[in-house]
C-alpha cells in the first residue's frame, strides 16, 4: 500500500530497462527500503544489469519477460506482477523516438513507432485499469512528452503517437478516479538519455534523474500531470496557440 | 442490507484513500452473510472512521459499515454494566449513561468513535495511568469470526487468547457485534480541572510525573515550534470527576446535564493546508497564553475536558488536500529522554504540529497488539508535506532504539519492517490469526501495508 506521505511499497516498470523508469525506481528505493520492484522487459543483458543495480540498492526485484509489441503480453505481465502482491505504482516507461524522416515515408517505421508509443500503451493501460479496479487503489504513471502538446514538422510521427497516448492516459485518469486509482501524466521536454543520444540537446534539457524526481514528488502530492522542467508548461502553452505560419518559422 | 457499492474511504487524516465495496449490515445475520461471501480481497468492519490512517479501509474488498448496528441493549445501573451494540458511538452511549449517573471508564479524545473501534484499537484516555485502556473494562464481547460463527469471549475464558487478540487487533480477528462494558458511577457530568503553565518541557514532564499519584486525569499540551529555552513549554491539565458539592450552586439541580449534540463544521477542503508555519506558530502561542500564568482550578463539563475538539466537525479538512499524519509514540519510562529529543527534532525540522499531547501511561493489557506500555506517550498532528517522511523516519529510529512503538490507530506511514521490533508479541498475533482466520478473510489496507496478513511472523529485515 501507498503510505500517507506517498511512498509506495511496490513498483511495476513496464519497460524495465528504460533509463527514466529506472531512475524513478532508484528515487523511490532511496525513500522506501525494501521496495519491491517488478521489471517487465525483454530478457537480456540490459535487464540483468537493471535488476542487479536495484538489488544493490536494497530492492526486492522480480523480472518478467515483456515485449510491448506482443498484444497479449500486457495483461499477462500485469497479472504476474499482481501475483506477488498489490502493485502500488505502475510506470509505463517504454517508447521509441524512431527515425523521424524515415517515419513519415516508410510504413514499417511509422507502424513500429505508432504501435510502440500508442497501441501498446493503450493495451498496458487497459490491463492496469483492470488491476486498479480489482485492488481498489493504485497509481499509474504514463511517460508522455512535450511533443504531444504540439507536434512539430521535425518529428511529428513520434509527436502524434505521444499525443494519442497522452490523451488516452488523461482520460484513463478520469475513469479510474472513482475506482480508487490515479494517473499521473508526465511530460518531459528533451531528456538526455539513450533515446536522444547524438541529438543536440534542446533548451531546458533535463536528465532522467530530474524526471524521476518530478514523478516521485508528483505522485506524493497527488498531481495528475507534471511538466519537466516546470517552466515548459507556460512555454508549451504559448507554442500551442501560435498561428501555424509563425510556429513553422521557429527554430524548433 | 445494501448490495455494496464501490466507495472511496479514507481515515481521519484524509491520506491514502482506497475504494471498497461498502455494505451496511444491521444485524449478525447480515454480517455473517457478508463474511462468508467475502471475495479474495477480504472483509473488514469499520466504525466511525476516526482512526487517522488506513486501518478502517480494505481496498478492493468489502467493508462493513457498522454504524447502523447500534443501540444500548441493557443497562444495569446497580451493577454498573451496559450491554451495547458495536456500532454505537461513545457519544450516544455517554448520553444514555450520564442520564443515570454513570460514565465510561475510558474516554478517548473524541466521542465520535464506535464501541467496536474502541475495542479494536484498545483506546486510552487521560486516566490511563490509573484505569488502563478500554479493553480492560470489557466484560465480554461477541465476535463473529471468519467461519461466520459468533463466539462470546471473556478475558478469562473460554478463549482468552482470542479475546485479547481482538482487543487491539484492529478488526483482523473478526467483527465485534456486541460488548458488555463495566461502567463507573459519577455524581455529576463535570470534571474539576486544574491547569498549570510550565515554561519548558522538563517542567511539564516533572509535573506529569508528580500527577501520577495525585490525579485521576492528567495530560499535557506542549508547544512544538518554539526552540531554545522555551522549547516544549506547555500546559498541564489534571482533574477528577466533580462531586455534587463541587458544582456551582446553580447547577446542582441538574448535575448530569449534557450539551445538545450540535457542532459547527468546516464546510470545504481548502486548496492548500491552512495549517502552516504562520498559523501553527500563532496557534501554539495562543494555546499557551490562554492558560493562566498561575495554576487555577475550575469546573468544566466532561465533554469539553475529554473531547475539546468535538465542537468543530470535520476540522481535519483544514489540512488541505494532502491531509494530516498523526504520529503517536510510546516509550518506556527509562527512555524518557526520547521525549525532549523528539520535540527538538520536530521544532528543528520546520514541520508544524498544532496539537501536541504528552501523557504518562500505566501498565498495558495482555493484548499482543495493544499500544500502551508503562512510560510516556506523545502525539503530534502534522500536515503532510514534502520532507515529512524523512522526519518521521528519524523519529521512528529514536522510538525503536528506545524499545518503543507507534500507535496503529493513528498510523499511516510506518514502514513494515519496523513492526516486529515495535510489537514483540507480533508472532503471537500471527499465530492467532492463522488459527481463527486461516484463509485470511479479514484484511485491511493497514494490514497490507504493515504485512500483518502474511502468516509468517519472521520477515526479512532491511537496514
Ligand atoms: C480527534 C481524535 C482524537 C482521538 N483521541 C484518541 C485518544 O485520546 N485515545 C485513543 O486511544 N485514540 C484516540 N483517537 C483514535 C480513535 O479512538 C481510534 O482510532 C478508534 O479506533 C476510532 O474508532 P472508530 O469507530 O472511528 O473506528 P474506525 O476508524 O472506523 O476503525 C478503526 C479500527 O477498528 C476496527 N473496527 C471498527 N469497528 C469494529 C467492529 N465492530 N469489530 C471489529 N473491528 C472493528 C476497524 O476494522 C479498524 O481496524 C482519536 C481520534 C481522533 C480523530
Amino acid at each position: 500500500m501507498m503510505d500517507a506521505t506517498g511512498r509506495p511499497q511496490s513498483l511495476l516498470l513496464l519497460g524495465g530497462t528504460s533509463e527514466i523508469g529506472l531512475a524513478v525506481a532508484d528515487a523511490w528505493a532511496e525513500q522506501a527500503p525494501g521496495l519491491r520492484v517488478v521489471l517487465a522487459a525483454r530478457p537480456g543483458e540490459r535487464r540483468d544489469a537493471a535488476a542487479a543495480r536495484l538489488e544493490g540498492r536494497g530492492c526486492r526485484v522480480e523480472v518478467h519477460d515483456f515485449d510491448a509489441l506482443d498484444d497479449g503480453a500486457h495483461v499477462r505481465v500485469v497479472e504476474k506482477a499482481r501475483a506477488g502482491g498489490d502493485v502500488d505504482v505502475a510506470v509505463v516507461a517504454y517508447g521509441v523516438l524512431g527515425d523521424p524522416e524515415r517515419a513519415w515515408q516508410d510504413p514499417e517505421e511509422a507502424g513500429r513507432i505508432a504501435r510502440t508509443n500508442y497501441t501498446a500503451p493503450v493495451l498496458s493501460g487497459v490491463a492496469l485499469a483492470a488491476m486498479v479496479r480489482a485492488q481498489g487503489h493504485g497509481v499509474v504513471v504514463a511517460l508522455s512528452s512535450v511533443a504531444s502538446e504540439r507536434p512539430r514538422r521535425s518529428n511529428f510521427v513520434y509527436g502524434s503517437s505521444k499525443a494519442g497516448m497522452d490523451a488516452f492516459y488523461t482520460g484513463l485518469g478520469e475513469a479510474l478516479r472513482p475506482l480508487g486509482g490515479r494517473v499521473l501524466v508526465v511530460r518531459p521536454g528533451f531528456v538526455r538519455s539513450r533515446m536522444t543520444e547524438g541529438l543536440d540537446a534542446a533548451p531546458l534539457a533535463v536528465g532522467p534523474d530530474e524526471v524521476a524526481r518530478a514523478v516521485v514528488d508528483g505522485v506524493a502530492a497527488g498531481r495528475e500531470q507534471v511538466w519537466v522542467p516546470r517552466p515548459l508548461r507556460p512555454v508549451m502553452s504559448t507554442l500551442r496557440h501560435l498561428p501555424r505560419p509563425v510556429f513553422r518559422r521557429l527554430p524548433l | 442490507m445494501s448490495p455494496g457499492s464501490p466507495t472511496a474511504l479514507h481515515g481521519w487524516g484524509r491520506t491514502s484513500p482506497s475504494v471498497a465495496s461498502v455494505r451496511t449490515p444491521t444485524g449478525a445475520v447480515e454480517v455473517a452473510e457478508a463474511v462468508r461471501g467475502a471475495g479474495d480481497r477480504g472483509v473488514l468492519a469499520r466504525g466511525l472512521g476516526r482512526s487517522y490512517g488506513d486501518p478502517a479501509q480494505n481496498a478492493g474488498g468489502t467493508v462493513l459499515d457498522m454504524t447502523r448496528h447500534r443501540g444500548v441493549r441493557r443497562l444495569d445501573v446497580d451493577a454498573a454494566v451496559v450491554e451495547v451494540e458495536a456500532g454505537t458511538s461513545l457519544d450516544e452511549l455517554l448520553r444514555v449513561l450520564l442520564g443515570v449517573g454513570l460514565t465510561l471508564p475510558v474516554q478517548p479524545g473524541t466521542r465520535q468513535v464506535s464501541v467496536g473501534g474502541a475495542v479494536a484499537a484498545d483506546v486510552h484516555g487521560k486516566n490511563h495511568h490509573v484505569a488502563g485502556s478500554f479493553g480492560a473494562h470489557v466484560r465480554w464481547l461477541d465476535l463473529l469470526t471468519a467461519d461466520g460463527e459468533v463466539q462470546r469471549l471473556r478475558p478469562d475464558g473460554p478463549d482468552p487468547e482470542l479475546f485479547w487478540g481482538t482487543v487491539g487487533g484492529m478488526g483482523l480477528t473478526g467483527v465485534v457485534l456486541r460488548a458488555e462494558l463495566s461502567v463507573r458511577r459519577v455524581e455529576t457530568s463535570s470534571v474539576v480541572v486544574t491547569s498549570e503553565r510550565h515554561g519548558d518541557l522538563g517542567e511539564v514532564m516533572d509535573a506529569l510525573t508528580r500527577l501520577d499519584h495525585e490525579a485521576e486525569y492528567s495530560v499535557a499540551w506542549f508547544d512544538s515550534i518554539s526552540r531554545g529555552r522555551g522549547s516544549g513549554r506547555g500546559v498541564v491539565l489534571s482533574g477528577h470527576d466533580a462531586r455534587l458539592e463541587e458544582l456551582p450552586e446553580a447547577d446542582r439541580g441538574a448535575p448530569y446535564a449534557v450539551p445538545p449534540p450540535r457542532s459547527v463544521a468546516v464546510p470545504l477542503v481548502p486548496p492548500a493546508s491552512l495549517v502552516n508555519r504562520l498559523s501553527g506558530r500563532a496557534f501554539n502561542e495562543l494555546w499557551f497564553r490562554r492558560a493562566p500564568r498561575h495554576p487555577t482550578t475550575g469546573v468544566e463539563h466532561a465533554f469539553g475536558f475529554f473531547q475539546p475538539l468535538d465542537g468543530v466537525a470535520s476540522w481535519n479538512r483544514l489540512y488541505g488536500p494532502r491531509g494530516l499524519a498523526q504520529y503517536q509514540l510510546a516509550v518506556p519510562h527509562d527512555a524518557a529522554a526520547v521525549v525532549p529529543a523528539v520535540v527538538a527534532a520536530v521544532a528543528a525540522s520546520g514541520h508544524v504540529s498544532c496539537l501536541n499531547v504528552l501523557k504518562r501511561f500505566g501498565p498495558g493489557t495482555p493484548s499482543p497488539l495493544s499500544f500502551p506500555l508503562p512510560g510516556w506517550t506523545l502525539a503530534l498532528d502534522l500536515p503532510v508535506a514534502a520532507g515529512l517522511a524523512g522526519l518521521l523516519d528519524r523519529l521512528d529510529a529514536m522510538v525503536l532504539e528506545a524499545g518503543g512503538r507507534v500507535y496503529l490507530a493513528k498510523d499511516s506511514r510506518t514502514p513494515a519492517h519496523h513492526l516486529a521490533a515495535m510489537y514483540p508479541d507480533l508472532p503471537r498475533f500471527a499465530a492467532l490469526r492463522r488459527r481463527v482466520d486461516p484463509e485470511g478473510r479479514f484484511a485491511s489496507d493497514l494490514a497490507r501495508r504493515l504485512g500483518l496478513l502474511t502468516p509468517t511472523p519472521a520477515r526479512e529485515a532491511y537496514p
